[in-house]
C-alpha cells in the first residue's frame, strides 16, 4: 500500500479541538465533518486538499479529546497519510481503527515542508521526498496493528477473527 | 524487575502473571463507557459487526452530558439513538436529563467504578478513575463498539512516571493547582503513552475530589492513565457509594519508573493556565499585569464536584460578581446540586450574581452555555484552553482553580482569594 501526495504543514501539538472543532460534533457524517476539518488552524485546508494530499507534523499530534471525529474528518477529506514526530494516544488508536495510516517518523517531520511532494510506502515503511530527493524510514507497526490496518480497521479484524 | 501498580492491573485482566511496558495485550474490561457525541459513532460501528447485542448490559455506561438537556436538532437525534440503543440493548446504565451527570463526576458517585477494574471509555477524561485504584483509560468511539461487542480491548502495557507527593496542600491550593504544576513541569506530551503514578505520604492529607481532579487531567500531560494508591479514604469512599467488591493492587518494591519527580505540595501556589495550552502555567505571584476577563465558568468533570462549588461559594460569599461579567456555576451531578442547594451553596452563587446550570459539559468543549464571542477572555475550572475551544477562534481560556475562578469573577480580572 502506498501513499502518494503534496504536503501540508503542521507544528506541535495539533489538538483535536482545531482538527474538527466540537461546534461541528452535533453531526457524525463523514462528509460534513470533512467540510471543517483543520477549520481552527488552517482556514484555506478544506478549500486546497485533494485526494491522497499528506499532513506532517511535529509533537503530539492529534492531543486532546478522544473524538474520533477527527481522523475520520481527516480521511473524509481525502488525506492519504499523517506523519509526525509523535503523536497522541488516543488519536493513534483511533487512526489505525477506523483505516487512517499515520506514521511517526521525527526525522521525516524535520526533513518535510509545505507543499512538498512526498511518497509513502507502508510495507517498507519508508517515506521518500520526491521535491527535496530525501528518504527516511519511519517506526514500522507492530504486527498486531498490521493486522488491523490490513483489514482495513478494528471491526474488520475482530469480524474476521 | 517488579510491576508498577498499571501493569499489575492490567497483568490480572488479561490473565498473565506478569506484564512489562510495551507488551501488546488483551484485557477483559470491567465498565465500557460513553457520552451523546461518542456513542452514536460506535453504535454505527456496532452495526457492522458479526458479534450482535453488548457482552453484559450491567458493564456498559451510556451518560448523555455534553450537548445535553438537547442543545439543537441534531443532538436531540444523537441522544435518540443512544437513547434506543440503550432500550433495545436493556442498558442497565443508562442515564437519563433528570438522573444523569457529567460521566466522570457520576460514575464513582453511583459506584460502577473501583478499584482494581479496567474501565475504557469513548471520553478522554475517562483516566478519572484512576483516583479510586483502577486503570481506566480513554478510547475512541470504534474501541468503544469492539469493548462493548466483546467486553474486551487490546493495550499497549504502558512505561510509567512516577510522582512523589510529600506535605500537604496549603488554603485555597487544590488538586486543580498540582495536576497544573504537574504540567507546566513536564508538557502536555510529558507523560505520553506513560502511566503517571502518584505515591507518597503526601497523598493522605488530599481529598477524594482534590484526587479525582488530580487524575481527570493526566490526559492533558498525555497520560494513558493517571492513578493513586488505594488508601483508607478511598476505601471509604468506595465502601459509601458502591456495593461492587474492590481490589487493592500495589506497586511491587523494584517496579520501574522512566522518571520520577516529587512535588512538595505545601510548597505550591494557586496556578493559572494561560491560552493556548495547560503547560503554559505561571502560579498566581507571577502574573504583574491585569488580565480583564469577561467570564468564568466553574464546573466540568475536572472541578464541577461538591468540595469545588464549597470552595466557590467561600469566596463568593458576602461578594459580587464585577459588574459586566457573567459568572457559570455548573454542579456536575444531580446528587452534588442537591447537595449544594441544602447547604445553601445555590444561594450564595445567585446572590453574587452568578447563574446556576443544570449538570452538562456544556461551555467546556465550546457546545453551548457560555459561548465566548471574538476576543473574549474566561477563566475555567475546565481542563483545555486550546485555540478556540470554548467559542471564537481568537477567544482565550485560562485555566484555574475554583478558588481562582470565583475570586477572578469578583475582581473582574485573573486574581486569587488572597487578593480580594
Amino acid at each position: 500500500m502506498k501513499a502518494n501526495g503534496t504536503v501540508f504543514r503542521y507544528g506541535d501539538n495539533v489538538d483535536t479541538d482545531v482538527i474538527i472543532p466540537a461546534r461541528y460534533l452535533n453531526s457524525s457524517d463523514p462528509a460534513e465533518l470533512a467540510t471543517h476539518c483543520m477549520e481552527d488552524i488552517d482556514r484555506d485546508f478544506v478549500k486546497k486538499v485533494q485526494k491522497g494530499d499528506i499532513i506532517v507534523a511535529d509533537k503530539n499530534f492529534g492531543c486532546g479529546s478522544s473524538r474520533e471525529h477527527a481522523p475520520i474528518a481527516i480521511k473524509a477529506a481525502g488525506v492519504s497519510c499523517v506523519i509526525a514526530e509523535t503523536f497522541a494516544r488516543i488519536f493513534y488508536r483511533n487512526a489505525i481503527n477506523i483505516g487512517l495510516p499515520i506514521i511517526e517518523c521525527p526525522e521525516a517531520a524535520k526533513g518535510i515542508e509545505a507543499g512538498d511532494q512526498v511518497e509513502v510506502d507502508f510495507d517498507s515503511g519508508m517515506i521518500y521526498n520526491r521535491t527535496r530527493g530525501t528518504q527516511f524510514k519511519g517506526q514500522a507497526f507492530p504486527e498486531f496493528m498490521q493486522k488491523i490496518i490490513a483489514a482495513e480497521g478494528l471491526i474488520n479484524y475482530i469480524n474476521n477473527k | 524487575m517488579g510491576m508498577t501498580m498499571t501493569q499489575k492491573i492490567l497483568a490480572a485482566a488479561a490473565g498473565l502473571e506478569k506484564v512489562e511496558a510495551g507488551q501488546l495485550i488483551e484485557a477483559n474490561l470491567d465498565l465500557v463507557l460513553g457520552n451523546d457525541i461518542t456513542s452514536p459513532v460506535a453504535i454505527k460501528e456496532m452495526d457492522k459487526m458479526k458479534v450482535q447485542g453488548v457482552f453484559d448490559k450491567d458493564k456498559i455506561a451510556l451518560v448523555p452530558d455534553h450537548f445535553v438537556p438537547n442543545k439543537d436538532i441534531k443532538s436531540a437525534e444523537h441522544c435518540k439513538c443512544v437513547r434506543e440503543f440503550a432500550r433495545k440493548n436493556e442498558i442497565t446504565n443508562y442515564f437519563e436529563v433528570g438522573e444523569m451527570g457529567i460521566e466522570h463526576a457520576l460514575l464513582p458517585e453511583r459506584g460502577l467504578t473501583v478499584a482494581g477494574d479496567v474501565i475504557i471509555g469513548a471520553d478522554s477524561h475517562t483516566c478519572t478513575y484512576g483516583a479510586l485504584g483502577a486503570f481506566s483509560t480513554g478510547v475512541g468511539s470504534t474501541d468503544m463498539a469492539a469493548g462493548m461487542a466483546t467486553g474486551k480491548a487490546w493495550f499497549k502495557v504502558p512505561a510509567a512516571i512516577r510522582f512523589n507527593l510529600t506535605g500537604s496542600l496549603p488554603k485555597w491550593v487544590s488538586g486543580k493547582d498540582v495536576i497544573l504544576h504537574i504540567i507546566g513541569m513536564i508538557g502536555v506530551d510529558g507523560a505520553l503513552y506513560k502511566s503517571m503514578e502518584f505515591v507518597g505520604e503526601g497523598i493522605a492529607s488530599l481529598s477524594m475530589d482534590d484526587r479525582f481532579t488530580i487524575a481527570n487531567m493526566a490526559i492533558e500531560a498525555g497520560g494513558k492513565n493517571g492513578i493513586f494508591p488505594v488508601d483508607d479514604k478511598a476505601i471509604s469512599y468506595m465502601k459509601e457509594h458502591s456495593s461492587r467488591a474492590y481490589k487493592v493492587y500495589e506497586a511491587d518494591a523494584d517496579a520501574v519508573y522512566e522518571q520520577e519527580y516529587t512535588i512538595d505540595l505545601s510548597a505550591l501556589r494557586p496556578t493559572v493556565a494561560f491560552p493556548h495550552l495547560p503547560e503554559n502555567t505561571h502560579t498566581i505571584d507571577e502574573i504583574q499585569e491585569d488580565i480583564a476577563i469577561d467570564q468564568v465558568v466553574i464546573g466540568s468533570c475536572t472541578n464541577g464536584r461538591l468540595e469545588d462549588l464549597r470552595t466557590a461559594a467561600e469566596v463568593l460569599k458576602g461578594r459580587h460578581v464585577q459588574k459586566g461579567m457573567r459568572c457559570i456555576v455548573i454542579p456536575a451531578t444531580q446528587a452534588i446540586y442537591m447537595q449544594a442547594m441544602e447547604e445553601g451553596l445555590l444561594k450564595t452563587f445567585i446572590e453574587a450574581g452568578a447563574i446556576v446550570s443544570t449538570p452538562t459539559c456544556g461551555p467546556c468543549l465550546g457546545g453551548y452555555m457560555g459561548i465566548l464571542a471574538e476576543g473574549e477572555r474566561c477563566v475555567s475550572t475546565t481542563n483545555r484552553n486550546f485555540v478556540g475551544r470554548m467559542g471564537h477562534v481568537t477567544s482565550e481560556i485560562y485555566l484555574a482553580s475554583p478558588a481562582v475562578a470565583a475570586a477572578s469573577a469578583v475582581a473582574g480580572k485573573i486574581a486569587g482569594p488572597e487578593q480580594l
